[in-house]
Parts: structure tokens; C-alpha cells; sequence
């Protein structure tokens, strides 16, 4: 592993790791070096050379050259500086003049590098060529402002995975030749580069098919790439920006709500956009384009308020949802303990369940690793979770650590993905049945457990599924073969030419088929992983050591949940893989950790965010309105174990969930006067509101809220797992997700993410059926049935029809029992 | 109009005329003459002979407002303009929102939207002239010279809503089709010579 070392920078002694980039090291050490194409956590793309840096006498690309024990390293010399002026001015080669119009409005690393660089003359010419802006549908991309500095399609294929742009010719005339001889080198190479690209879309196509995160809106330097719904909105510097944490899923991504007034007329404030420390963090759709779900209260409804409070007195359980801050969920704990209510949340007591099963066997109350590490890790896995819409950072970090640490990973699922294929090379998928995840779990431990300290029925076990078979295998080989040819050849003494008979060998491929004896393991037939998937295993297996696991939501309502839950912590017990689990909504694992949650609900019940006796809700479709997220101040707690604090972004004038605990006998001006009362024996801090920060260091470092401490609990003294059930769902299977960028009802409110709500099939199926897009269908299982129209979604494959949960008008929840899968008969009505 | 005297930044001595002004008495006497002499000299009836004089003459140096208005300089910073182009008799204004930002008084406030040709689109501009002090610092920031100072001074009115009038500003399309839109030449406005002075970018063409 890396090791610590010591640099010196511009005569400062600077401590980083062996190996880190020396623009990293800089940045750390809050020492300055431009760099415009460079993106921290991606790999360096090269297209703007102006981090030129001179290490040990040379000149070297700060965002590429590895430090060195003892490097010696002037950030500017005269040359350097030469350079980097001309880059400068080659970018603002043809630029047009139209800053005063442009949506970057002064936000603009081309303006500050030119001001910085002090470009006040322009030495370079080239004849321009038309450059019409292109709309992309949720991104408006406009060639004659880009740079083609390559951050969007370095973030898009290092971090998103989507691979969706790349650079297409320009076809420009070629650089006047006299700049070869009287222009500095790299500024020369970087215009030619510069001269001959500009961004297109991978697939060809006009439109843009991706996941739409817009991250490469967000990482543009200059106004190339803008979020079309931004377009000529607001100039950057009458948005106010309020901190704040993404409220649509356990990421629990730092992001910033940019707030303005309304308009001339309405003077009330409206979120613009959200924006986000794009260096640190990456943010999927429903984030960024997700921000317009607030619930608009006029005012206070004080005989709604009054009901509410009738109803808690009369209340016999109150069901929630997780997607509420840590101290609402402290309040409804305090309510519970106060009326002596029942408390019911699904959702989040088979996460809680889950946990306790984990923790008997792992001897931690919360799973070891975080996103962070997975970013880090070499070798990913994910189980039971459809990862892109699940949670969209944790493909992030699995695609991000593929691109970057030149790592590998496997997908067990039963959905077939074409976007998780398509992340990296060394991205293998397997499709398994549903229900199977016990197999997938046995096999990680057969792969990876340390045999010798695995409990020995186990190992036993596993040794069960192995057995030996003879196969035929076709190898080539290189043989040699010596061959007499003849050649004309000059006699050097006659000068005459004669024949001569000279040897030749050469090495010719053969094919042969030989008989070996292999181990053929059954949990592969059970689980239908490929052929080669040893073989390709292996070669993925080549200098990994990190090892990270992301297990997902399917397994927490599985059946058989208890068993998977002591695997996995047998797997993070016996093997090197550390484990991270998917909470299913927001704040699920804050759910878990402060609420003592009940089976079912009983008697007259009152809800909160979802439909009930009476309803409490943030959605605007309740008995009382209750504040969104982004109209809260309060704390969630993510995946990464951290409690975040988030503010408000817009004003809310109605009754909160405090006002009705402070009716009922609580006592609290302020619903985050409970953030240092959230149980300390969870794993929460004692801790103000008010002092949390939310903010990231220069070198990367995370200051959001805290981290949750490392609880320890009692290991159980058995270790026994349950055999395999081998169960298999029969006929038309359904199961329930999301598309990405969708995740509850608030983002299916957001007015710009238009995904339609319906019965989503892959294009496969609908060619296979004879269901059309658009028809009229009937799901029906023997739980229920629903019916809506067909939704046609070139984000799966295979046959598995899936049911959202994001629009709870379908209430597709009601035709599953728990589990994320179910099969189902579909007709046409 | 030309503007080169307003560039002359020279002020000298030579053109000033001196006034003769006796010192204040400083001895008790002094000072009680100089009672004596306000008391009874009747002074105040040499001013109010000059009144009286003027009044019968009939060639009054007074300008008779309002029938009468002094001209008013090109840089006097009166009621707000909105200009045209020449070219296209199009609002000039691009939607920038600098003069928004540099309003001291926080009066300026306009709407920006994407129309239908995809350019910027000023759909909502106000000056709330209650508010604004007139500093001309929007006209100076302007970059395009869009808005401007005009010599209009009388703003009294019984009605808030009269203070943010955009149409009023805004040139008439009928003098901007006779030609006869005025240039603004105040603070902000292109200064004689100025194409000496600019570096030319190179062009390949």
C-alpha cells in the first residue's frame, strides 16, 4: 500500500502518500496550481496541459505525474508561465463575446484563468467553423462556448458510468503552420487537440439516452452544457445558496439549493437549481433535477391543527414513512413512549430486523463500510439491489471504482441491466432466479472465505456443491516448425547470384483438444452465472485488494432475510469484503436506529406521508400539511453511517410535526432542539444542531454533521446458517423499483423529472408479448391486482416487468407480500 | 453634441473671479457698528428695490417654469431611458443583469426567460424611481448601452405605479423610425478616440 512522503512544493514541505497525484498534494496543502480539465476522484484527461508544473528539473502535468520521496517541485517558472498564458489565449481563440447572456454568468474558470493569466492581447488565429447549439433534451449543449476541456465526458465515464459523451471531429482548417515553430510546445499541442474536437454523444443518435444525472452540466466550466430547465433563468449571483442534504434517498448527497425570488411581481422564494461540490460528490437526477417538491402552505390551518391533535389522543398506531429527518423520527419515538401508540414503518423495521440478525453474528451493531471505501476498493459486489435506481451513488462508487482504480466487480441480480453492463470492462453480471440470493451469498463465501477459519459446517457445506468433471477443452498452442526454403542470393566472392538452401523456423498456432479434469461448482448452476465466469473471475481477481459489498433492499424483505443477514456477516467476518447496506428510502437507517418500531398497525391510526385515518402530509394531500424536506432543518442519517445536517431552503408558514408534540405534552421551541437527544447508545452524538458543519475540505476530507459511532453488541455464540431454499417464483415475474431518478412521491412531484408512471416492460419482453406501449393492462398476483399502461424502458432487459413505487396512486406495494419479487399473470383489459 | 470639453479635466485658476468680502468685525465697536448700521440703513429696502425693479421692466433673466425649462446637460442624470438598436430597431437590452446588481438602492429588478428563437429574453424589467437615487451607476455598468440617463426631471406623482413604467422608457418605435432616437453621451458612453486605443484580436480570414 501507498506510505507516507514528504514533497516539497514552492519550497513548502508538504506530507502526501507515495503515489498521489502532485496537483492532489497541492490541493491538500492549500498551495495553487491551475488546472482546468482535471476532476478530483476521476482519472486526468489531459486536454488542457495549464497544471504544468517542473518536478526535479522537469516539466511534468501536476494532474498526472505520481509524487515522488523528496520531489523537488516549482509550480511556475518562466516557461511554465509562457505556456500558460498562450494556453489561455488559444482558449479564447474564436470565443464569443456573449458573457453578458451566458448562463454561467460569471461562474466562468474561462474568465477567471484569462483574467488571472492577465490575457489582455490575443496572439492566434484560426478560421472558426459553424458551431450550432444542439438541444439534448434535459441538457441544451452549445459547441461555440465549449472548450473541450473533457470534463463531461471524463465525469460521465469515470464517475456516472453512462459513457454517454465522448469527442467528435470539429472539422476545423488546420492550424497555420508558422505557430508550429513560434508557439510554446504544449500550448501548441493542446490547440491542435483542441482544433481537430469538439462533444457529441456517444450513441450517434439526436437525442440523449442516459440516466440524466446532469452531472456534466454541472462539472462544465464555462456554459457549454446547461440544464435546459435553467436556461437564461437567473444570473448565478442573485441565487442565494442554502446548504442542504438530498431528501430522496440514503445517499444523503451534500448539495445546495440556489434560491431566488419568485419573480418581479411574486416576491416569494423558489429553488432555481441545486448545485453541488462536484470534486467530492455526484449527484443522480432526482437530486439535481428533483428540488421542487415543497409543500406551499398559505398559512397556519389552526382547525386541521386541532383534529390532528384529536386524532393523536385518540390514535392506537401511527404508520410512517422513512422520509423524515432523525428528529421527527425522535419526536414520533417520544410520542410513542408518551401515549403509548403503536409505531409502524415496513419498510424500515425489516431494515431494523435485518441489521439485528447482522449484528449477532458480525458483533457490530451497523455494517463495516461506507460508499466512500467502495469508491476506494478495487473489487465490488452487489447483491440484491437494483443499483441504479436503488441508490444511484452506490453505482457511483462501483463504476467509479472500475474506471479509476482499474478494479473489477460482479452484479448479482435477477433484473438484466444494460447500464450496469455497460460500466466497465471488468463488469461481470449475473442474472439469477429471484429468491436465490442465499446461493449468491454462499458462493462469495466459497470464493472468498478464509476455508481455515470458517466454522467447519459451513466449509462442509460448501463443499457439498462441489464436484469434478472431465471436459473437453479446444487449446491452441504454438508449435515450431523448421522449413528448408530456398533463396536467390549474391555470392559476395563472384558477385554472381545462385541459389541457397537456407533454414527457416517459424511458429505455427495448432489446435488441439485435451481432456482435464475441473471442479464444477453447483452454486453457479443454481445461480445460471455463465460459463466462463471462473475463468473471467480470475483474470478480474489480478492484483485486487480491496474488497467492498453492497448488498441491497431485496434481501431485507427475503423470505428467508434472517439467513441472509448471518451470512453476510460471515462473509464480513471470514472474508476481506467489507459491507455496505442499501437503507431503502432517505432515512431509513435513522428510522432504525432512534424508533422502537411495531409489526402492524392497529385500531384508528394516524399517518405520516402516507394514507391513513388521518394523514399528516408533506405532499399537500393530507388532513394537515406538513413541511417537505427541503422546507425542514433537521438531520438525516445516509448509507456512509454520517448524520447530515440539512436546512431550509424555502419558508414554510404551517404547523410542524413539533407544534403537535408540543400540544401533546412535549417541550421543544424547535424541532432540532431534539438533534442532541437522538440515542447516544445507537451510535449518535450528543450533539447541537447549530454546530454541525456541512461543508468539504480542499483536500477531499468530509465535515458533514458526524459520523455514527461504532456500536459494539454481543456476538451470538452460533454461527449456523440455514441451508439453501430452493424456491423459485413460477410464471411472469414482477418486481418492485423505481426508474432512476425516481424514488417516492415527492420526486414524482418535481416538475422536471417526466418519468411516467405505469407498468414498466423491456423492449425485449414487448417484442416476446403481445403487449404493446401504452396498452391498458391488469397485474394480478394473489395478493391483489392493478391495472395501468405499458411502459416501454430501454433501462432493463429480460423479462422481468417492473412495478414502481414512486407514484402512490398505483399502489403497486399492495400486490407484493414483503418480498421485492412476486410473480404475477398481466393481461390486456 | 461634442463632448470634448467634457474630457477637459483641467481646472485652472485663470477663470475664476474674486470676490471682495470685507473681514468680520472683531472689536466689540465693530461689531456694534455694524449693528447700528443693519438697523438703520434701510439695506432691506435696496433688495426689495431690485425685485420691484425687475418686476416692471418686463426683460426678466428668470426662466418662467414651467412654461420655460433650462436645457439640460448630456450628463445630467434624470429619469432612465431604454434604447434601441439602429440596426434592427430592436430593445438593445440583452438581459445581462448587471444594472440589477449595481443598484445601490436595490430598484432595478427584471425577468429573464429563453423565447422562442432560444436567445434571451427580458420579459419583466422595473425601475421602481421612488427608490432610486440616480447615482448612474446602471448606466455606467451597462454594457451595451441599453440603459441611459434622460434629461426627464419631473417625477412627481400621486401613484406609486407611475415610478415603473418601462414603455415610457423606452424609446417610441415611431421616433426610432424617423431616426431620431438621441445617443446618450453622459458617464458610460463611448469616449471620443476610443477605436485608437483598442487592441485589434487577429483574424483569420
Amino acid at each position: 500500500m501507498s506510505s507516507n512522503i514528504t514533497i516539497t512544493i514552492d519550497n513548502q514541505e508538504v506530507q502526501t502518500t507515495e503515489g498521489e497525484f502532485i496537483l492532489n498534494a497541492a490541493r491538500a496543502n492549500d498551495i495553487y496550481i491551475p488546472a482546468i480539465c482535471y476532476l478530483t476522484r476521476c482519472s486526468p484527461t489531459l486536454a488542457c496541459r495549464i497544471c504544468l508544473v517542473e518536478a526535479d528539473g522537469k516539466q511534468v502535468y501536476a494532474c498526472n505525474a505520481k509524487s515522488k520521496e523528496g520531489m523537488q517541485i516549482t509550480t511556475t517558472t518562466e516557461t511554465i508561465e509562457k505556456e500558460r498564458r498562450a494556453i489561455m489565449e488559444v482558449y479564447d481563440v474564436n470565443h464569443p463575446l456573449q458573457c453578458g447572456v451566458c448562463d454561467q454568468s460569471g461562474e466562468c474558470e474561462l474568465q477567471n484563468y484569462t483574467l488571472e493569466l492577465g490575457v489582455d492581447a490575443q496572439s492566434y488565429s484560426v478560421k472558426d467553423v459553424q458551431r450550432d447549439s444542439i438541444d439534448w433534451g434535459h441538457l441544451h449543449y452549445d459547441p461555440g462556448l465549449c472548450i473541450v476541456c473533457e470534463r463531461c465526458s471524463t465525469v460521465c465515464k469515470d464517475m456516472i458510468g453512462d459513457n454517454s459523451l465522448k469527442t467528435v471531429p470539429r472539422n476545423a482548417d488546420p492550424l497555420d503552420a508558422e505557430f508550429k515553430e513560434t508557439m510554446p510546445k504544449d500550448a501548441y499541442a493542446m490547440w491542435n487537440k483542441l482544433n481537430k474536437s469538439l462533444i457529441g454523444l456517444t450513441s450517434g443518435e439526436e437525442m440523449l439516452d442516459c440516466t440524466s444525472c446532469g452531472e456534466c452540466a454541472a462539472v462544465c466550466p464555462v456554459g457549454a452544457l446547461v440544464d435546459t430547465h435553467f436556461m437564461y433563468k437567473s444570473n448565478a449571483w442573485e441565487l442565494e445558496q442554502v446548504p442542504a442534504t438530498c431528501g430522496h434517498c440514503s445517499a444523503g448527497c451534500q448539495i445546495t439549493y440556489d434560491v431566488k425570488h419568485t419573480s418581479v411581481e411574486n416576491a416569494d422564494k423558489k429553488i432555481y437549481r441545486v448545485m453541488n461540490e462536484w470534486n467530492y460528490v455526484s449527484l443522480c437526477g432526482a437530486g439535481r433535477y428533483g428540488f421542487d417538491y415543497e409543500n406551499r402552505v398559505d398559512a397556519k390551518d389552526e382547525k386541521a391543527f386541532t383534529n390532528a391533535i384529536e386524532a393523536f389522543k385518540r390514535a392506537d398506531s401511527i404508520e410512517f414513512t422513512s422520509t423524515i429527518t432523525n428528529e421527527e423520527a425522535y419526536i414520533l419515538q417520544s410520542l410513542k413512549e408518551k401515549l403509548g401508540v403503536k409505531l409502524v414503518n415496513n419498510e424500515a423495521k425489516a431494515f431494523q430486523t435485518f441489521l439485528k440478525d447482522y449484528s449477532a453474528i458480525s458483533g457490530t451493531k451497523l455494517y463495516g463500510n461506507n460508499l466512500e471505501a467502495t469508491h476506494n476498493s478495487n473489487f465490488v459486489i452487489s447483491v440484491g439491489s437494483a443499483l441504479k435506481s436503488d441508490n444511484p451513488n452506490a453505482r457511483y462508487a462501483l463504476n467509479n471504482s472500475m474506471t479509476v482504480n482499474k478494479g473489477a466487480g460482479i452484479y448479482f441480480h435477477p433484473v438484466n441491466d444494460p447500464v450496469i453492463e455497460g460500466l466497465a470492462k471488468g463488469m461481470m453480471s449475473v442474472y439469477h432466479a429471484p429468491l436465490q440470493e442465499e446461493a449468491v451469498l454462499y458462493l462469495i463465501l466459497d470464493l472468498f472465505a478464509n476455508k481455515e477459519e470458517l466454522p467447519s459446517e459451513i466449509v462442509d457445506y460448501l463443499a457439498s456443491f462441489h464436484s469434478e468433471k472431465t471436459i473437453t477443452v479446444e487449446e491452441t498452442i504454438k508449435e515450431k516448425v523448421v522449413e528448408i526454403v530456398k533463396e536467390m542470393k549474391i555470392n559476395e566472392e563472384t558477385g554472381e547470384e545462385e541459389e541457397v538452401e537456407v533454414e527457416k523456423s517459424k511458429m505455427v498456432p495448432k489446435k488441439i483438444s485435451k481432456e482435464v479434469v475441473v471442479d464444477n461448482n453447483r452454486l453457479l448452476e443454481i445461480l445460471g452465472a455463465d460459463e466462463n465466469f471462473i475463468e473471467s473471475l480470475e483474470k478480474n481477481l489480478k492484483k485486487k485488494d480491496t474488497f467492498a459489498l453492497i448488498a441491497g433492499p431485496d434481501l431485507y424483505t427475503h423470505p428467508n432475510s434472517k439467513n441472509l443477514a448471518r451470512l453476510l456477516g460471515l462473509i464480513e467476518r471470514y472474508s476481506a469484503f467489507e459491507i455496505t447496506m442499501i437503507p431503502s428510502l432517505t432515512n431509513t437507517l435513522g428510522v432504525s436506529l432512534i424508533c422502537e418500531l411495531d409489526d402492524e398497525a392497529e385500531g384508528y391510526t394516524v399517518g405520516y406521508n402516507t394514507k391513513a385515518d388521518f394523514t399528516l402530509s408533506a405532499l399537500g394531500d393530507g388532513d394537515l400539511d406538513m413541511p417537505a424536506i427541503n422546507q425542514q432543518e433537521g438531520t438525516l442519517t445516509s448509507i456512509n453511517k454520517r448524520v447530515n445536517p440539512t436546512n431550509a431552503a424555502l419558508p414554510y408558514n404551517g404547523y410542524v410535526l413539533n407544534d403537535i408534540a408540543n400540544a401533546l405534552g412535549l417541550n421543544a421551541e424547535l424541532t432540532v432542539d431534539y438533534t442532541a437527544s437522538l440515542p447516544t447508545a445507537n451510535g449518535f452524538k450528543a450533539l447541537a444542531f447549530d454546530t454541525l458543519p456541512n461543508h468539504y475540505d480542499n483536500d477531499g476530507t468530509e465535515h458533514r454533521g458526524y459520523l455514527l459511532d461504532v456500536v459494539k453488541v454481543r456476538k451470538s455464540p452460533k454461527q449456523n446458517v440455514e441451508p439453501i431454499k430452493e424456491d423459485i417464483l413460477e410464471g411472469t415475474l414482477i418486481y418492485l423499483a423505481n426508474p432512476v431518478r425516481q424514488f417516492s412521491d415527492f420526486t414524482n412531484k418535481a416538475t422536471n423529472l417526466d418519468e411516467v408512471s405505469g407498468i414498466y416492460m423491456s423492449a425485449d419482453y414487448l417484442q416476446e408479448s403481445d403487449f404493446n406501449e401504452g396498452d391498458m393492462v391488469k397485474v394480478k398476483t394473489d395478493k391483489g391486482e392493478l391495472t395501468a399502461s405499458v411502459v416501454s424502458d430501454n433501462k432493463i432487459s429480460g423479462n422481468i416487468v417492473i412495478l414502481p413505487t414512486f407514484d402512490s396512486n398505483l399502489n403497486s406495494e399492495a400486490l407484493f407480500s414483503g418480498y421485492r419479487f412476486s410473480s404475477a399473470s398481466i393481461e390486456k383489459v | 453634441m461634442n463632448q470634448e470639453q467634457f474630457n477637459d479635466r483641467n481646472v485652472s485658476d485663470d477663470g475664476y473671479l474674486k470676490v471682495d468680502i470685507a473681514d468680520y468685525p472683531t472689536t466689540p465697536w465693530g461689531r456694534f457698528k455694524r449693528v447700528v448700521d443693519r438697523t438703520f440703513k434701510l439695506e432691506l429696502f435696496v433688495g426689495l428695490w431690485v425685485v420691484l425693479r425687475e418686476m416692471i421692466k418686463f426683460d426678466i433673466h428668470t426662466v418662467k417654469y414651467p412654461e420655460e425649462k433650462m436645457p439640460i446637460g448630456p450628463r445630467y442624470r434624470a429619469v432612465h431611458e431604454m434604447k434601441r438598436l439602429w440596426e434592427s430597431d430592436t430593445e438593445r437590452c440583452i438581459g445581462c443583469g448587471l444594472c440589477e446588481k449595481i443598484c445601490i438602492s436595490n430598484c432595478i429588478k427584471m425577468d429573464t426567460k429563453i423565447d422562442e428563437n432560444s436567445r434571451k429574453e427580458v420579459s419583466e424589467y422595473t425601475i421602481n424611481l421612488g427608490r432610486c437615487i440616480f447615482c448612474g451607476y446602471c448606466a455606467e455598468v451597462c454594457p451595451e448601452l441599453a440603459i441611459v440617463h434622460g434629461g426627464e426631471y419631473e417625477n412627481a406623482s400621486d401613484q406609486r405605479e407611475h415610478f415603473v413604467d418601462f414603455a415610457q422608457m423606452l424609446t417610441p418605435i415611431d421616433t426610432m423610425k424617423e431616426g431620431k432616437q438621441l445617443e446618450f453621451e453622459g458617464f458610460g458612453a463611448i469616449t471620443p478616440h476610443e477605436d485608437e486605443r483598442v487592441k485589434k484580436t487577429p483574424l483569420a480570414y
